[in-house]
């Protein structure tokens, strides 16, 4: 009965190891450095974190319906660098929020463009979203070639330091994200997403809408980019054309540690996210424990190559056993 | 099926670049009617292409062997077996072959664990190499602590950067390319090793069931992926004399680009080196094609970016869902 609970756990929640994987980063953090928890660091963190939760929640719906985007990272360049060109230093806040919209659009296009290529004329996503973040990296690096440019400090100020009732802005945007994804999976879509993700030939014929579905996973893709280009600047409150291009692999590897499977079809969004969470406490964790500056790199990539394998490593060992 | 494009990819791509190599010739700072510039620059084209193509042979292994295979971490060890190779040989032509088996040793190792945790742990071959590429690169800046004191050999520049004979101007990296594409062909085409790498990327259930040792076939093609990337790095430095930090990493993503302007599936169970060489001459020569022409970067990545989706579009596309 106990192994069959096991299994249960593994199977119907993908997510439950990132839960494992989170709960024992916070704990870690928390010795590490005990005011972790209070309001000003939590605030500190979380707004460091939001940009790569978001670009992660895009990244997992475009993986759970069987592709990958490669480009999202040159996307939040494409918005950091309109909003720090067109709004600038002294811009006034209306004017902000009309870029942030003009933005959102921005990044629905670009994810509009991948989604054309990929669903409508069937090329391979890998490929089409390198190429693509060549298209995107050029443009942004056209629109600024040095970094340079701001926004103004009042609306930067919002992002950094609102804290409605006490409780940090960015626990507000994921628990919004939550509440959508959990609306979208409950709907015929979030149905036909795992359909397609899981084999795409099979939900194409029992009349799923394969290609629509696969298209507009890359605009969903596109507009997560945005906002997170949109959160990004406002921590940085100055534009870099280079700004998203760590992002990407990251946000990748957010999914994969979230649970949620490459090959499309399994797992969720409420994983990747603590998995990105993951990502950024155990960032956290490796500046707060005093390790030598040159054994950083060294360090983060075990730790995420060890969160890779260790549900590997249980399965096998309980197959041996069992 | 119908057949409007008889024409296999690799040829397609290898036309592309003689037209767009003639093209070249009437940009303003062309060749021109000068043969004997065009012939040179066609050389030095052939001969950065080297590098890159031989790096992609691990990456085509890999993609061809399916379920998503995909070696990203062949760029760090580029890097890792430049510097050992650097430092191994120290300006000395008899520890010139050591450094090679070195090498051929340590990628295979990196690539073996590659395999490891993807057929074993049943990482995904993307998360699994990237993780890596990362250890790789962490253990780099920790065995160098930023810089490293070495030299490459003579005999080394004599073997891959200059020309076969003052008298005939073929590089020999060109050559060790051509033996190295022949090689490759007589691994993928006429060896049970590589029947058994397309039967296992087409299907590895079916593959298994007629008798292919499946988990065997990855962690071969994973381990000599890494192999191949580490006879990269040796031949990179070779090349270059010298070593830095970020020497593999340009080459990672247009490997795979060249696998796939190559036609070689990225789904796996098709595709061929040749391809490959193919995609590598293409994609070297529209880089080289595009800083000639003294654009500013951002215009370049542009450009690049638009001609890879063109190239695929042409004939990357896969298979209609209504058949």
């Amino acid at each position: 009965m106990k192994r069959l609970s096991w299994d249960l756990m593994m199977t119907r929640y993908p997510a439950f190891f990132a839960l494992i994987f989170l709960v024992l980063a916070v704990v870690i953090n928390f010795i590490l450095q005990p005011n972790m928890l209070s309001q000003e660091t939590l605030n500190n963190n979380l707004r460091v974190f939001l940009p790569i939760v978001l670009l992660t929640v895009g990244q997992a719906i475009v993986i759970l319906g069987g592709g990958i985007d490669i480009s999202v990272g040159a996307t939040v360049s494409i918005v950091n660098t309109i909003l720090a060109t067109r709004v600038g230093l002294d811009g006034s806040p209306e004017k902000m929020w009309q870029f942030m919209a003009i933005s959102l659009l921005a990044g629905a296009l670009a994810g509009a463009i991948n989604g054309f290529f990929i669903a409508y004329l069937r090329l391979q996503p890998i490929i089409t979203t390198y190429a693509t973040s060549f298209l995107y990296g050029g443009f942004a690096l056209y629109i600024l070639p040095n970094p340079g440019g701001g926004i103004p400090a009042s609306v930067a100020e919002i992002y950094r330091s609102w804290t409605p009732l006490g409780i940090p802005l960015a626990f507000y945007v994921m628990g919004t994200i939550l509440l959508l994804w959990w609306y979208l999976y409950s709907t015929r879509f979030g149905r036909f997403l795992y359909a397609v993700g899981g084999k795409a030939q099979a939900a194409y014929e029992t009349a799923v809408p394969v290609t629509w579905v696969q298209f507009s996973t890359y605009v969903i893709s596109g507009l997560m980019a945005a906002l997170s280009g949109i959160a990004i600047t406002m921590l940085s409150g100055s534009g870099n054309a280079e700004i998203g291009a760590a992002m990407t692999l990251t946000s990748v590897t957010a999914v994969v540690i979230g649970g949620t499977a490459l090959s499309g079809g399994i797992g969720g969004v409420a994983g990747p996210l603590m998995g990105a969470l993951t990502l950024g406490i155990i960032q956290n964790i490796i500046s707060f424990a005093k390790i030598d500056t040159w054994w950083e790199t060294l360090v983060k990539a075990l730790i995420i190559v060890a969160a890779l394998a260790t549900p590997g490593f249980i399965n096998l060992f309980r197959r041996r056993r069992g | 099926m119908k057949n409007r494009f008889a024409i296999s990819p690799p040829l397609a791509a290898l036309i592309l670049a003689v037209v767009l190599f003639l093209l070249s010739g009437l940009l303003p700072n062309g060749y021109g009617s000068d043969m004997e510039v065009a012939r040179a620059q066609a050389i030095n084209i052939l001969r950065l292409s080297v590098f890159l193509g031989i790096i992609a042979a691990g990456q085509t292994l890999v993609i061809i062997s399916g379920s998503e295979g995909i070696d990203l971490s062949s760029g760090s060890v580029v890097t890792l077996t430049a510097i050992l190779t650097y430092v191994t040989v120290n300006g000395e032509d008899e520890k010139v072959l050591l450094a090679l088996f070195i090498s051929l040793g340590v990628g295979a190792l990196v690539g073996l664990l590659n395999g490891a945790g993807i057929t074993f742990l049943k990482i995904s071959p993307f998360v699994m190499t990237l993780g890596m590429s990362g250890v790789v690169t962490g253990a780099i800046i920790i065995a160098n602590h930023g810089n490293v004191s070495g030299k490459i050999a003579p005999i080394m520049t004599r073997l891959i950067a200059r020309p076969l004979s003052p008298s005939i101007p073929i590089p020999n990296a060109l050559i060790i390319w051509l033996i190295f594409g022949f090689l490759m062909w007589l691994l993928l085409e006429r060896t049970a090793f590589g029947k058994n790498l397309f039967a296992i990327g087409v299907n590895r259930v079916t593959a298994k069931l007629s008798g292919v040792n499946v988990t065997g076939m990855n962690l071969a093609a994973y381990s000599l992926a890494g192999a191949l990337a580490g006879f990269g790095g040796f031949l990179v430095v070779g090349n270059t004399g010298v070593v830095m930090i970020q020497l593999g990493q340009p080459f990672l993503f247009p490997s795979i680009a060249a696998v796939a302007v190559g036609g070689t599936l990225l789904s796996g169970g098709k595709g061929s080196y040749w391809g490959s060489m193919a995609g590598a001459i293409v994609l070297t020569l529209i880089t080289s094609l595009l800083t000639t022409m003294q654009m500013p970067e951002s215009v370049r990545r542009m450009v690049l970016g638009d001609t890879l989706l063109l190239m695929i579009s042409f004939y990357g596309r896969q298979k209609a869902l209504r058949q």
